[in-house]
C-alpha cells in the first residue's frame, strides 16, 4: 500500500530530492552529544503546547465573567479536562525551562558562533517570545494570583522610561487590569505570539538545517587534529529514534505531574479586593523581579527600580547580539562570552531561589 | 557487513523487539487519542453557573414568598413580590455572612442571627448589617427565572 | 496682664491674620473672636487654640465663646470679658447640663441646625445616676463635657469623637476604671478591663463592626443606669432574638425570675462575654449548668445528652472538612461541597442556639438536619479521592505503556546498529 502511495507522489513530486537533505542529514557525536537533544525537546514541548492548547480554546472564555467559571468547567466537568489543562499548564513552565537550558547550552558550546548568528537571533526572540506566551496565558484562569501577578507586572513595564506609560497602557488594554486586559491577552496568547512563533520557528528551523549541527570548539580542535577519529550520527532514523526517546519521557513526565500535582485553580479574582501577601511572578520572571525588589529606591540620582529596568534592557539587547561579541578583542571575544553566560547563569539561578526563598 | 561481537540476532528476536515497539507505540497513540476523544465531546451540563444561574422555574414560588438558590459558590435569595415580579439578591448578610431570610408578615429581608433587617430593595434599614445586600437581575426565560450579575457600567 | 496689653496691638494683626488662614481652613467660617487672641497663647488650663477650637462642631456652625462664656468677643483685651455684657467665666460643673440643654433641649433652636437631632438628652441625663447624683450635689459625677470633650467638641459619627461607638468604652472608663476615683461608690471598677477581653470588643476593635455593643448599647449614654435584673434579657435580645425566644419559652426563665437572677448573664456574664464554647455544657472548669445542678438529676442528663450531640456534629463536620481537605490537595475540585458544608456549620451554629431552650429534643433536630449534610459532603469528598485513585491508575497504565515504548525503542536502536559502534560512521 506505501508503495502505491510512493508512487503516486513520485508521479508529482521528485520525493526522493525532496528528502535527500534529510536522509543525508547528520549528527556529530561526541562526549557533549546530548546538549543537541534539548532543542528538539523544546520544539516537541510546544507541539504539546499547540495541540493542548487548540483543545483547551473549545470551551475556554475569554471574558472577566465567565474565565474563571469555564477553567473550573474544563477541570471538574470536561472529560479529562483537569489532564489537558494541567498538562498544557505544566508544559509551558517546562518548556521555557528547557528553552533556557537550550540557550545556555548553545552558549556554552560554541553553535552561535559564525555563521550561525542569525539562528542565534532567532533563538533569543523566540525565546523572549515563549516568555510572553508565559506571561499573557498566566493571566486567561483570572485567579487572584494571576490578576495581581499581572497588575504587578504590567506595573514594572510602565516604568521603563518614557515609553513605559503607552506601553502599560497597550498591555493592559487600559489604565488599569481589567476584563479589557483579559481579552486582549487572549488575542496575544491564541493569536499574536503563535503567529510570530511559527514563522521564527520556521526560520530557525531552516537555518539548521541550512547550517547542519555545530561543534563545540573543543571537539572541533580535537578532528582537526585528529581526522580519523570524528564520528557523526545519522539524523534518520538514529538521532531521531533517540530523540524520540526523549519525548517519551518528556510525556511520562507530563502526565505524572498532572495527575499527581494538578495545577491549581485558585479563587476567582476580585479587582476591588486587596492584594493577598507574597504576590510573585512565575519562576522565569522570578529573578528580574527579585532584583528590582532589592535595587535601593534610589541610586544616585536616579529612581532605583527605573535603573534596573533599564539594566535589564540593555542585558536582554546584549545578549540578543551575542555573536557579535564574539570575535571582537580577538580570542577574549569568546572568553568574555564564556564569562558573561556563566554570571548570567549563576545569577539566574540565585536570584530565583533567592526570591523564592524570601517572604 | 556487519561484524557483531555478540551472536547473530535471530529472527524471532528481531520480531519481538519490532513487535514491542510497533505494540508500544500504537498504545502509547491510543492512550493520548482516547483522552482527547472523551474531551471532545460536550458535557451534559452545558451551564458554567458564572455569571447567569436558573434560579427556580415560574410558577415554582406562590407571590409574597422567597427561595434560597446558589449563584456560583454565593447564596442566593429569590423573592417573588405580591404583584408577581421577582426580586434577587446575595443572601449572605453584609454583617457576618449568615444566609438571610424573606419575612412575608414585614416584606422586610431579616436575618436571624442578630436581628438585622433589609428593606425590599436590599438597603439595611435595620440592626448591625452595615451594607445593603448585592442586588441582582432577575429576567424570565420561558418558564425558567433567571437570575444574573447586574451588568458592569 | 501688662504683656498683654503691650502685645495686643501686634497680637491683634497676627491673631487676625492667623484667623483668616484658619478660617479658610475650617470646615465653616469661624465668627470672629478676640477670645482666641489670648486665651491661645495662655498655658492649660486656660489655654484654647485657634486651632484646637477649629475642630469644634459648635464653633463651626458659628458659635462663639460668648454663647457659652457670655462677655463681648469683639472687644479687645480684658473687655471681652465685662460682666456687664453677661461674662460667666469659668462654668460649674452643677451648671453645665442646663447650659448645653438651654439650647440642645429647644426643639425650635435645635432645628435651625440639625432637625433630625435628639432633643431629649436633659431629660434622659436627669434620670441617669450621673444625673440623680448630681442633683444630689455630687459634682464628681460625669457631666456633658466630661464624655462629649468641650472646644474641641466632635459630633459622635466622628471617628475621632470620645463618644464614637470605637470610643465610648475608654471615655467610661476614665472615671470607671480608676478606683481613687471611684472610691465610696461602691461599684466594681473592672468592667473595662472585662470588656476588653469580650467578643462584643473583639467585633468593635479587631473588626471594626461598628454595630458591635459598647457601654452605651447596653447602658444607654445620656440615661446612663444598668439595667435591671429583670431587663437584661432584653437587652441582649434586641440583638440575640432567637436566643432570647428560647429562653423565654424555657424553664429556665421562670426558674430565674423567682429567685431575682438575670437571664443570660448568670452563664455568659455581662462584661466579659467571651466567645461560648461547648465546654460550658461539659463538667469541667467552665461548666456553668453544674454550678446549680445536681450530678445525676435529670438537668445533668439532659445537659450530657446535648453534649455529646454537639460532639458528634462537630466531629462528623471536622471528619468530613479533613476528608475534603484530602481530596483538595491532591488536586481535585471540591467547591461545591465545600459550599454544603457551609450549610452543615450553619447547623451546628443553630443547634449551640437551640440549647438555649433547654430541651433536647429541639436541639436534636438541628443535630440531624447537620449530619445528613455531613455525610453528604464526607460521601462527595471520599467520591473526589476514588476519582483521585482512578486518576493514579490510568496514569499507571500509560506510563507502563511509555516504558515499554521506550524499551522497544532502546531495543530496536539497539538492533538496528548493532552492539558495536555502526552508529558512529567516520566523516
Amino acid at each position: 500500500m506505501f508503495a502505491s502511495l510512493r508512487q503516486w507522489i513520485d508521479e508529482r513530486f521528485d520525493w526522493a530530492a525532496l528528502i535527500a537533505p534529510l536522509r543525508e542529514k547528520a549528527v556529530p557525536t561526541h562526549s557533549l552529544s546530548y546538549w543537541y537533544f534539548l532543542g528538539g525537546i523544546t520544539l516537541f514541548l510546544f507541539g504539546i503546547q499547540v495541540c493542548t492548547g487548540i483543545l483547551l480554546l473549545l470551551y475556554y472564555r475569554p471574558s472577566a465573567n465567565e474565565a474563571f467559571e469555564s477553567v473550573q468547567y474544563i477541570m471538574t466537568r470536561v472529560q479529562f479536562g483537569w489532564l489537558v489543562r494541567s498538562i498544557h499548564s505544566w508544559a509551558a513552565n517546562l518548556m521555557i525551562f528547557t528553552a533556557f537550558c537550550h540557550m545556555f547550552s548553545v552558549l556554552f558550546l560554541g553553535a552561535y558562533r559564525k555563521p550561525r548568528e542569525i539562528t542565534w537571533i532567532t533563538g533569543m526572540l523566540l525565546l523572549f517570545l515563549a516568555m510572553g506566551f508565559g506571561f499573557s496565558g498566566y493571566l486567561l484562569p483570572w485567579n487572584t494570583l494571576a490578576f495581581f501577578a499581572t497588575k504587578v507586572g504590567t506595573e514594572i513595564t510602565g516604568q521603563v522610561p518614557v515609553v513605559g506609560h503607552s506601553l502599560m497602557v497597550f498591555l493592559r488594554g487600559g489604565e488599569d487590569v481589567t476584563g479589557a486586559t483579559l481579552t486582549r491577552f487572549f488575542g496575544f496568547h491564541v493569536a499574536l505570539l503563535p503567529g510570530l512563533t511559527t514563522l521564527l520557528l520556521l526560520g530557525h528551523i531552516a537555518l539548521v538545517q541550512y547550517f547542519g549541527m555545530s561543534v563545540p570548539p573543543g571537539v572541533e580542535a580535537r578532528r582537526k587534529a585528529f581526522p580519523g577519529e570524528a564520528r557523526e550520527m545519522k539524523f534518520f532514523p538514529n538521532f531521531f529514534l533517540r530523540e524520540l526517546m526523549a519525548w517519551y519521557i518528556a510525556l511520562g513526565a507530563l502526565g505524572a505531574l498532572a495527575a499527581i500535582l494538578p495545577w491549581e485553580l485558585g479563587a476567582k479574582a476580585d479587582p476591588f479586593a486587596p492584594a493577598p501577601a507574597g504576590i510573585r511572578p512565575e519562576w522565569y520572571f522570578m529573578f528580574m523581579f527579585q532584583t528590582l525588589k532589592k535595587i535601593p529606591a534610589k541610586l544616585w540620582f536616579a529612581d532605583g527600580e527605573v535603573v534596573g529596568i533599564l539594566v535589564f534592557g540593555l542585558a536582554g539587547l546584549v545578549w540578543l547580539l551575542l555573536p557579535f561579541f564574539d570575535q571582537a578583542a580577538g580570542k577574549r571575544g569568546r572568553k568574555l562570552i564564556l564569562g558573561a553566560g556563566i554570571f548570567a547563569l549563576s545569577y539566574i539561578v540565585a536570584m530565583t531561589i533567592y526570591g523564592y526563598m524570601s517572604k | 557487513m556487519v561484524a557483531d561481537s555478540s551472536a547473530a540476532p535471530q529472527p524471532p528476536r528481531r520480531r519481538i523487539v519490532e513487535y514491542l515497539l510497533g505494540g508500544g507505540l500504537l498504545a502509547s497513540f491510543g492512550s493520548f487519542i482516547y483522552p482527547v476523544l472523551r474531551y471532545l465531546v460536550p458535557p451534559p451540563v452545558a451551564e458554567l453557573g458564572g455569571d447567569q444561574v436558573v434560579a427556580g422555574k415560574a410558577d415554582e414560588l406562590k407571590p409574597n414568598s422567597a427561595k434560597i438558590f446558589r449563584f456560583g459558590s454565593r447564596p442566593g435569595l429569590l423573592i417573588r413580590n405580591g404583584d408577581g415580579s421577582y426580586r434577587a439578591f446575595s443572601a449572605a448578610c453584609t454583617h457576618l455572612g449568615c444566609i438571610v431570610q424573606y419575612r412575608s408578615d414585614l416584606q422586610e429581608i431579616w436575618c436571624a442571627c442578630h436581628n438585622g433587617l433589609y428593606d425590599l430593595n436590599g438597603r439595611n434599614v435595620s440592626g448591625p448589617p452595615p451594607r445593603p445586600l448585592q442586588a441582582y437581575d432577575v429576567h424570565l426565560q420561558g418558564d425558567e427565572v433567571m437570575v444574573s450579575l447586574k451588568r458592569e457600567a | 496682664m501688662d504683656t498683654c496689653l503691650n502685645n495686643s496691638l501686634s497680637r491683634l494683626l497676627i491673631g487676625f491674620l492667623a484667623m483668616a488662614t484658619v478660617g479658610l481652613s475650617a470646615v465653616r467660617a469661624q465668627a470672629p473672636s478676640t477670645c482666641l487672641d489670648c486665651h491661645g497663647a495662655l498655658d492649660p488650663p486656660l489655654q484654647v487654640t485657634p486651632a484646637q477650637f477649629a475642630q469644634d462642631i459648635h464653633s463651626q456652625k458659628g458659635l462663639t465663646c460668648a454663647n457659652c462664656h457670655g462677655g463681648d468677643p469683639t472687644k479687645a483685651d480684658m473687655d471681652a470679658m465685662s460682666k456687664a455684657a453677661g461674662f460667666r467665666g469659668k462654668i460649674e460643673r452643677k451648671q453645665i447640663p442646663e447650659l448645653c440643654g438651654h439650647c440642645h433641649s429647644d426643639g425650635a433652636f435645635m432645628r435651625k441646625y440639625n432637625p433630625s437631632l435628639r432633643t431629649d438628652q436633659l431629660a434622659q441625663y436627669k434620670t441617669s445616676v450621673h444625673g440623680k447624683r448630681l442633683a444630689q450635689g455630687d459634682s464628681k459625677v460625669a457631666v456633658c463635657i466630661d464624655c462629649h470633650g468641650v472646644h474641641d467638641l466632635r459630633p459622635a459619627n466622628d471617628l475621632r469623637s470620645k463618644v464614637s461607638p470605637l470610643n465610648v468604652a475608654q471615655t467610661c472608663s476614665r472615671c470607671h476604671s480608676d478606683a481613687k476615683y471611684m472610691q465610696g461608690y461602691g461599684i466594681a471598677t473592672d468592667q473595662y478591663a472585662k470588656y476588653s477581653a469580650s467578643v462584643h470588643h473583639d467585633a468593635m476593635t479587631v473588626r471594626g463592626d461598628l454595630s458591635a455593643p459598647t457601654c452605651s448599647t447596653c447602658h444607654g449614654n445620656h440615661g446612663a443606669a444598668p439595667p435591671g435584673t429583670d431587663s437584661v434579657k432584653n437587652v441582649c435580645a434586641t440583638c440575640h432574638v432567637f436566643q432570647a425566644l428560647m429562653y423565654d419559652k424555657s424553664t429556665h426563665k421562670v426558674a430565674f425570675q423567682s429567685i431575682g437572677l438575670p437571664g443570660c448573664v448568670v452563664c455568659h456574664s455581662n462584661h466579659d462575654v467571651t466567645h461560648p464554647t461547648d465546654a460550658k455544657l461539659g463538667t469541667g472548669p467552665e461548666a456553668v449548668c453544674m454550678r446549680c445542678h445536681k450530678p445525676g438529676d435529670v438537668c445533668d442528663q439532659a445537659r450530657a445528652e446535648m453534649l455529646a450531640d454537639l460532639k458528634q456534629l462537630d466531629g462528623a463536620v471536622r471528619a468530613a472538612d479533613s476528608t475534603l481537605a484530602t481530596a483538595e490537595s491532591s488536586g481535585m475540585e471540591v467547591s461545591e461541597a465545600r459550599i454544603e458544608q457551609d450549610q452543615a456549620r450553619d447547623s451546628l451554629t443553630k443547634a449551640r442556639v437551640a440549647i438555649h431552650s433547654f430541651q433536647t429534643p429541639l436541639v436534636e433536630q438541628d443535630i440531624e438536619a447537620g449530619l445528613k449534610i455531613a455525610a453528604k459532603t464526607q460521601t462527595e469528598a471520599r467520591a473526589a479521592l476514588a476519582e483521585r485513585d482512578r486518576r493514579r491508575r490510568g496514569l499507571g497504565l500509560s506510563l507502563g505503556i511509555i516504558i515499554m515504548v521506550l524499551l522497544g525503542l532502546r531495543l530496536y536502536i539497539r538492533q538496528i546498529e548493532g552492539n558495536s559502534g555502526k552508529v558512529n560512521t567516520a566523516i
